[in-house]
């Protein structure tokens, strides 16, 4: 059996001490935010809160956690990300492009005619991307197919899956979170963006999701809580998942927005791009951060 | 016809490690086989049919051949956007398999009958979409299906279906199969449907009407150079289903026939949805016109019509 190796950078990252670790994944989610805000800004339309507020997450799992190889993005060992909240596609497509999976001069092209990056994620147009995502409550349960194809051919790799507390309210979220704990499925690991709003303002206003560390916990699911823009937090999170003998819910409480003051927490910025000049002055106060 | 597809299926699963079968709490005793095989390979997936297909694509994109199983409605309407972007976007191998396609779970009422699913399936790309006549036809489209690489659709009857053949059929995928040769009307069915044809081509023959009847097992890819033929050599086609007569066979061979510009009789045969009535599968089949008695009387009808008219 071939043993998953880690990307040389992930390597070299865990051997420095927890400061520089840090050091290293915050420039890295700062410029993928620097990224995130410019192609969405360039395209004119998409989705900057959401992808904001998961951004650390991301970078916590492509450059620190899982174990991928992007020249080979159908490598039988390589972990997967199922981006379940698939409007958030632009902090995949910035985390993809900058561990290699595609050039970076990609990004620029968002939404763009002909361009391999989407409005949404799609497996079949962009290299690294598992599933196609967009129609919430759906990922999580392909996901959950992953991990029991995984584990029945024995193979180690782990199934991340990122999900959004406005799409918990959809059914296929609990159909999928029953059968994960009902099959023991220890080699997947979902981690909620637990920003606390959606399109038309909180959830908490809109339907509200209630206890949710406790409506996982009654789920089945071991359950961790994390302050999502922790990278550290993120990362120890991820590594304490592995060691439960069943599936993982980590409850990410993030921000939405996070990273450009006039976007934190804002929900008119869930599904808007910012202005050309909104853009430069983001991109400007998150090269200053 | 449920039984013999799975009996075939059994056979594969048996061979095959990366066959794995789902059901959504269907089928009460029908998997028992499965198991005994290869507890690890069968999974009863709970009421939960979205849940079901959703993790079919997510096996599937782990190498694996994942046959789906529910009665219609609930496998087909229910889990229709999973259905559409995780199995048929992808093109994923994924093959689903419904039982009680039409009329046939009758006396359950409306929720479990199963008359827009052909429309449905064959709407969506990448997905094949075939309806076995008979028992022996489904054991057929059992192994057809598992070398068959990409989604499918199976539109299985239940149980006790008339034969049409008396052994197994030499079945293709895409290419329909003409029973009766005919030169005056072109009888086009599906499914339980095609038995019903035969017997009403026997009423017509015995009318002076020769009849052709094709069994259009494959719905999609549907098989054009067949139309073409009934087309060129009869002055009336006929379609008969089981289904709604919006969106199935009727509708596709109507999209064919008339972008060739055919002139001829046309008519459908199927579930006028509007006509709400309840009773057992047979009763609802009378009363849809579905019963050979009506499908000839209908056919005669039509033609005495017309001919009154060219006059």
């Amino acid at each position: 059996m071939i043993i998953p190796m880690r990307r040389p950078e992930g390597a070299a990252a865990r051997e420095v001490e927890e400061k520089e670790l840090r050091e290293y994944l915050v420039n890295i989610a700062r410029e993928v935010r620097w990224d995130i805000v410019r192609m969405i800004g360039l395209a004119g339309s998409g989705h900057p809160g959401g992808s904001l507020s998961c951004a650390d997450i991301l970078v916590c799992l492509y450059f620190h956690k899982m174990n991928h190889d992007p020249k080979r993005p159908d490598w039988r060992h390589r972990d997967r990300f199922v981006l379940s909240k698939g409007h958030a596609a632009p902090a995949l497509y910035a985390v993809l492009a900058r561990s290699g999976y595609f050039d970076r001069d990609e990004l620029w092209k968002l939404r763009r005619l002909g361009s391999m990056l989407q409005g949404h994620p799609d497996r079949l147009k962009t290299p690294g991307v598992e599933i196609s995502t967009g129609s919430l409550g759906q990922g999580l349960a392909a996901a959950v197919g992953m991990a029991l194809g995984l584990r029945m051919e024995g193979n180690p790799a782990r199934v991340y899956a990122l999900i959004g507390d406005g799409e918990s309210q959809e059914g296929g979220i609990w159909e999928a979170a029953m059968l994960a704990s009902h099959q023991r499925l220890d080699n997947l690991t979902a981690i909620l963006d637990n920003n606390g709003l959606q399109i038309d303002g909180r959830c908490c206003d809109v339907v509200g999701l209630g206890d949710v560390p406790a409506k996982w916990r009654a789920f089945g699911w071991e359950v961790l809580e994390v302050d999502g823009h922790d990278v550290l937090d993120i990362c120890s999170a991820l590594d304490e998942a592995e060691g439960f003998q069943r599936p993982c819910m980590i409850v990410a409480h993030t921000v939405k927005g996070k990273g450009v003051s006039f976007m934190e927490n804002n929900v008119d910025f869930h599904g808007k791009a910012p202005t050309p000049e909104e853009m430069e002055k983001a991109l400007k106060e998150i090269e200053g951060s | 016809m449920r039984t013999s597809f799975f009996s075939a299926l059994e056979l594969l699963y048996a061979q095959d490690r990366d066959v794995v079968v789902m059901t959504a709490d269907l089928g009460y005793k029908l998997f028992d086989p499965f198991k005994e095989i290869d507890a690890e390979r069968f999974y009863n997936m709970g009421v939960a049919e979205a849940n079901m297909i959703g993790v079919a694509a997510g096996l599937a994109l782990c190498g694996k051949k994942v046959y789906c199983y529910s009665i219609c409605p609930f496998l087909v309407m229910r889990p229709f956007e999973q259905i559409r972007i995780d199995v048929a976007y992808h093109d994923l191998d994924v093959k689903l398999v419904a039982v009680g396609g039409g009329l046939a779970y009758g006396l359950e009422g409306i929720t479990h009958h199963g008359l827009e699913d052909i429309a449905l399936m064959r709407s969506l790309p990448n997905m094949t979409v075939v309806v076995p006549a008979d028992p022996k036809e489904a054991a057929s489209f059992a192994r057809l299906s598992y070398n068959h690489r990409g989604p499918m659709y199976v539109r299985l009857c239940h149980t006790n279906e008339p034969s049409i053949h008396e052994d197994e059929p030499e079945i293709k995928i895409g290419k329909a199969t003409v029973l009766l040769e005919g030169t005056d009307v072109a009888l086009l069915a599906v499914g339980r449907m095609v038995y019903s044809a035969m017997q009403a081509a026997s009423i017509l023959g015995s009318n002076g009407i020769t009849a052709s009847v094709i069994n259009m097992h494959t719905i999609k890819p549907l098989d054009m150079d067949t139309i073409e033929k009934c087309c060129a050599g009869h002055d009336a086609i006929f379609t008969i289903e089981e289904h709604s007569i919006v969106g199935g066979l009727g509708s596709a061979v109507a999209e064919v026939i008339s972008e060739r510009g055919y002139q001829g009789i046309f008519k459908r045969f199927g579930v006028d949805r509007t006509r709400k009535y309840v009773g057992c599968a047979d009763y609802l089949r009378e009363k849809h016109g579905l019963n050979p008695e009506a499908i000839a009387e209908n056919i005669k009808a039509i033609l005495r019509e017309r001919r009154q008219d060219g006059n």
